[in-house]
C-alpha cells in the first residue's frame, strides 16, 4: 500500500493531559507526527491541533478512528483538500544582501520582522511546499537559524 | 451538601449502586478508607496484593457485567495495580479503579509514593482522570462508571491527591451525564444491515464468527436465537466461550491456535464470515494474508476503530450488537432457508469425524484434559471457571462444557498469569449461588498465591486445581516444537507443598494421583466449602493440539505431535 502525507485536523477539549493523550496515541502505535501546531480555539473550551502524517490508506483510516475515539476528542477533520499554510522564522546575518532578501521574502508572502545590530529575522507564511522552496532558496544567504512554525489548516467550505 | 473528597467518593459508590469494594490501603488513599470505615452500603474486601485487587474486581466484572471498583493508594499501590487495568483494556472489562496520590501541593516534586499515575495508566485505560479539586469529584466520579461501561466498555482510572481527599466542596451528584466529546454509535446503519442480511441469505457457505462482544453487550439470546434460525454453524473465540451451548449442533468449538480442525477449516472455506463482536486477533487469524480468503465479511462492532483495524471488511457495521441483531435478525429470518447450508454442514461435519477435538488417555497418568472434562461432568453448569494462562486455560476452553455466557473468566488479550484466583474470588463475591473453579498451573499459581489469605478471610471459597506438570507448560510446548527441546527455564520441579500452603493460610489442601482421589476430592471441597487447593499431578508432555504456530495458516494446524 502506498504511502501518503495527510493533514489531520482535531478539535480537543481543553483539559489537563489532552496533548499527551494523542502525542501518546501515536507514539504507542508507532503511527508518525511530521508536524504538530496546537492552539486554543477563541472563546470556546476546545484546542484545535493540526498533525501533518504519513502512512498507508489502513494507517491513515486507523489513526483518525483512534483519535476519534479518545474521550476528549470532539471532531477529526480530514480532507484531501485543506487550505494549508506553514510559517517559517529564519536568521541571518546583516550584509549586503538585505535587499535581495527581502525581495525573496516578499515572493514567499514575509517579509523582515526585525533588525538587530547582527542579525535580521525574515518571517514567511505560505503553502507547505512553497514554505519548502523558500528554504532552499534561502540557503545562498547562510542563516544561521531556521525555526518552522507546522503546518496550519482549514477546510475550504 | 458540602462534604470532603473523601466522602464524595464514598457517597458515589453508593449511588452507582457498588456493593463491593477490592483494595489495598496507604498513605495518599487513607481519607479515602477512614470514610469508608464509618459505613456499612458496601463492603470492602483487602486483598493480599494490589494487582489481585484489580483482578477481583475484574472477575466480579466479568461476571456480572457490573462495573468492579478497586481502591489503591499512590506509588507502589498504583503501579502494582497497573498489570490489572492491562489485563481489563485489552478484554473490554468496565471498571473504576481509585487510585491515591500525593497532595497537589507535592505532585512534581518526586515525593515520598509519588508516581506520575495517570502518565503510565493513559496507556492501558480506556480513559482517566488526575483530580484537581474536590468540586470536580462528582462529576468525575460519574463519568468514570459512566465511560466504564458504555459504548465499547472499559477501565477507568481517577487518581485523587491527597489534600483533595480532605478538602471541602459542594456536593452534588449528577444523575445523568452528557459527554458532547464521548457519543458511541449504539444504533447500527439500517440499509448497511439489509444488505448483510441479503448477504446471508445468498451466502453457501457462512459462518458466525462469535466474539468476547457478544458477552459484554449481554446478546447471546439473541445470538442463540439467531444460530437456530439459520442453522448457519458458528465458531467462538476464547472470549466468547458460552455463548452457545457446548452440546448446541452447530457449535464448531473454538477458533484460532487453539481452535477445533473443523471451526478453523470453516473459518478457512467459508464464503461469508458474521463476525459479531470479534477483533480479529492474531491469536484467532495466524496469518494474515490467508485469513478468510475465499469470504467476504460482515463485521458488527460498537467500536469503528475494530472494523477493518487487520482485515478489510465488506459490510461493517458499528453499533451496539444488541440493537444492531434486533433488527438483523427479523430481515435474515425473513427470507432465510436454513436447507441452503446442508450441504455445507455437512462438509464441517465430515472435518469433524475426520479430526475430532480429544486426547490420548492413559491408564498410568492423570491427563489434564480429563481433569477438565470431569469437574463438567461433576460441576457442569453449578460452576463458573476462571483460569490463569497457559496450557491449563487452553485446555479448559477446549474442554468444559460451558453452558451460559459470563460462565467462563480468563484474561484473552494480555494473558495474565496470575490472573485466575483473584478473578475467581471477584466470581464468588458476585455470584455465591455458583461454585467458584480456578484452573490453573503450577507456574501461575505461584504468582498471585498470597490470594489464600484473602480468601480464606473474606470467606471467599475459591476451589483452585492446579494442572500440575512440573512446567512452565506452555513455554515447555513452544521449546519441544520450535526450540529443539532446549528447556530454558521451564522446568518447575522444584515446588513448594500446595497442601501445606493452602492449610498454612488456613485452606484445604489435596494432593491428587489417581482419577478416584481427585473424585474425593473434589466432592470434599465442594461439600465443605471452603478455600482448596486441589493438587493434580498430570502428564508431563501433554501438548495442547490442535495448534496453529505463530504466524502460520489458519488451515495448517498440527494435529499431533510424535518424537
Amino acid at each position: 500500500m502506498k504511502v501518503e502525507r495527510r493533514i489531520i485536523s482535531v478539535i480537543v477539549q481543553n483539559e489537563h493531559s489532552v496533548l499527551a493523550r494523542i502525542t501518546g496515541l501515536f507514539a504507542a502505535r508507532g503511527y508518525n507526527i511530521e508536524a504538530l501546531t496546537v492552539a486554543p480555539i477563541p472563546d470556546s473550551d476546545m484546542s484545535r491541533l493540526t498533525i501533518e502524517t504519513r502512512g498507508n490508506v489502513r494507517v491513515i483510516e486507523q489513526i483518525i478512528k483512534q483519535l476519534h475515539k479518545l474521550i476528549p476528542t470532539y471532531k477529526v477533520i480530514e480532507h484531501e483538500e485543506m487550505i494549508e499554510k506553514e510559517m517559517v522564522m529564519m536568521k541571518f546575518p546583516i550584509n549586503e544582501s538585505l535587499s535581495s532578501i527581502q525581495a525573496l521574502c516578499q515572493a514567499y508572502n514575509g517579509g523582515i520582522a526585525n533588525v538587530s545590530s547582527q542579525h535580521i529575522i525574515t518571517m514567511v507564511a505560505d503553502e507547505p511546499k512553497r514554505v519548502k522552496h523558500f528554504i532552499e532558496a534561502a540557503q545562498r544567504f547562510h542563516p544561521v537559524e531556521i525555526v518552522r512554525g507546522g503546518v496550519v489548516a482549514m477546510e475550504r467550505e | 451538601m458540602e462534604m470532603t473528597g473523601a466522602q464524595m467518593v464514598i457517597e458515589a459508590m453508593k449511588l452507582e449502586g457498588v456493593d463491593t469494594v477490592f483494595g489495598y490501603p496507604g498513605g495518599a488513599i487513607m481519607n479515602v478508607y477512614d470514610e469508608m470505615y464509618k459505613q456499612k452500603d458496601f463492603k470492602h474486601i483487602l486483598t493480599r496484593h494490589e494487582q489481585a485487587a484489580v483482578h477481583a474486581a475484574e472477575g466480579y466484572a466479568r461476571a456480572t457485567g457490573k462495573v468492579g471498583v478497586a481502591f489503591v493508594t499512590s506509588g507502589p499501590g498504583f503501579t502494582n495495580a497497573v498489570t490489572g487495568l492491562a489485563t481489563a483494556y485489552m478484554d473490554s472489562i468496565p471498571l473504576v479503579v481509585i487510585s491515591g496520590q500525593v497532595p497537589i501541593t507535592l505532585i512534581g516534586t518526586d515525593a515520598f509514593q509519588e508516581i506520575d499515575a495517570t502518565g503510565i495508566s493513559r496507556a492501558c485505560t480506556k480513559h482517566n482522570y488526575l483530580v484537581r479539586s474536590a468540586s470536580e469529584l462528582p462529576l468525575i466520579l460519574k463519568e468514570a462508571f459512566y465511560i466504564a461501561s458504555s459504548g465499547r466498555p472499559g477501565p477507568v482510572h481517577v487518581d485523587i491527591p491527597k489534600d483533595v481527599t480532605a478538602e471541602l466542596a459542594k456536593f452534588d451528584y449528577p444523575t445523568r451525564v452528557d459527554i458532547p466529546t464521548y457519543r458511541p454509535t449504539t444504533k447500527g446503519n439500517v440499509r448497511q444491515i439489509k444488505k448483510a442480511a441479503e448477504a446471508i441469505c445468498r451466502a453457501k457457505r457462512p459462518v458466525f464468527y462469535l466474539g468476547g462482544g457478544i458477552i459484554h453487550s449481554g446478546s447471546a439470546e439473541l445470538v442463540r436465537e439467531f444460530v437456530k434460525a439459520t442453522q448457519i454453524p458458528a465458531v467462538e473465540t476464547l472470549m466468547a466461550r458460552g455463548t452457545l451451548r457446548h452440546d448446541d449442533p452447530l457449535l464448531l468449538g473454538m477458533v484460532g491456535m487453539h481452535g477445533t480442525y473443523q471451526a478453523n477449516m470453516a473459518m478457512s472455506e467459508a464464503d461469508l464470515m458474521i463476525a459479531l463482536g470479534p477483533r480479529f486477533d492474531d491469536r484467532v487469524t495466524g496469518k494474515l494474508s490467508e485469513f478468510a480468503k475465499h469470504a467476504k465479511i460482515i463485521h458488527v462492532d460498537i467500536d469503528p476503530s475494530s472494523i477493518g483495524k487487520l482485515v478489510d471488511v465488506d459490510y461493517p457495521i458499528v453499533g451496539d450488537l444488541k440493537e444492531v441483531l434486533g433488527v438483523m435478525i427479523p430481515k435474515v429470518k425473513e427470507q432465510v432457508d436454513p436447507d441452503r447450508y446442508q450441504p455445507w454442514r455437512e462438509i464441517l461435519k465430515r472435518y469433524n469425524e475426520i479430526h475430532p477435538l480429544g486426547y490420548e488417555e492413559s491408564d498410568k497418568v492423570i491427563k489434564p484434559q480429563w481433569v477438565i472434562e470431569r469437574v463438567g461432568e461433576l460441576l457442569g453448569d453449578d460452576a463458573v471457571i476462571s483460569t490463569d494462562v497457559g496450557q491449563h486455560q487452553m485446555w479448559t476452553a477446549q474442554f468444559y462444557p460451558f453452558s451460559f455466557p459470563r460462565q467462563f473468566i480468563t484474561s484473552g488479550g494480555l494473558g495474565t498469569m496470575g490472573f485466575g484466583f483473584p478473578a475467581a474470588m471477584g466470581v464468588k463475591r458476585a455470584r455465591p449461588d455458583k461454585i467458584s473453579v480456578n484452573f490453573t498451573g503450577d507456574g501461575s499459581i505461584l504468582m498471585n498465591v498470597q490470594e489464600l489469605v484473602t480468601a480464606v478471610e473474606s470467606r471467599l471459597p475459591v476451589i483452585n486445581i492446579i494442572l500440575n506438570n512440573h512446567y512452565l507448560g506452555m513455554v515447555r510446548q513452544w521449546q519441544t516444537f520450535f526450540y529443539e527441546k532446549r528447556y530454558a527455564e521451564t522446568d518447575l520441579s522444584f515446588q513448594p507443598d500446595f497442601v501445606r500452603l493452602a492449610e498454612a493460610c488456613g485452606g484445604i489442601g489435596y494432593r491428587v494421583e489417581t482419577k478416584d482421589e481427585f473424585d474425593e476430592a473434589l466432592k470434599d471441597a465442594v461439600e465443605k466449602g471452603v478455600v482448596a487447593m486441589i493438587d493434580v499431578v498430570v502428564d508431563r508432555n501433554e501438548n495442547v493440539l490442535p495448534m496453529v504456530p505463530s504466524g502460520g495458516t489458519l488451515y495448517n494446524m498440527m494435529l499431533e505431535f510424535k518424537d
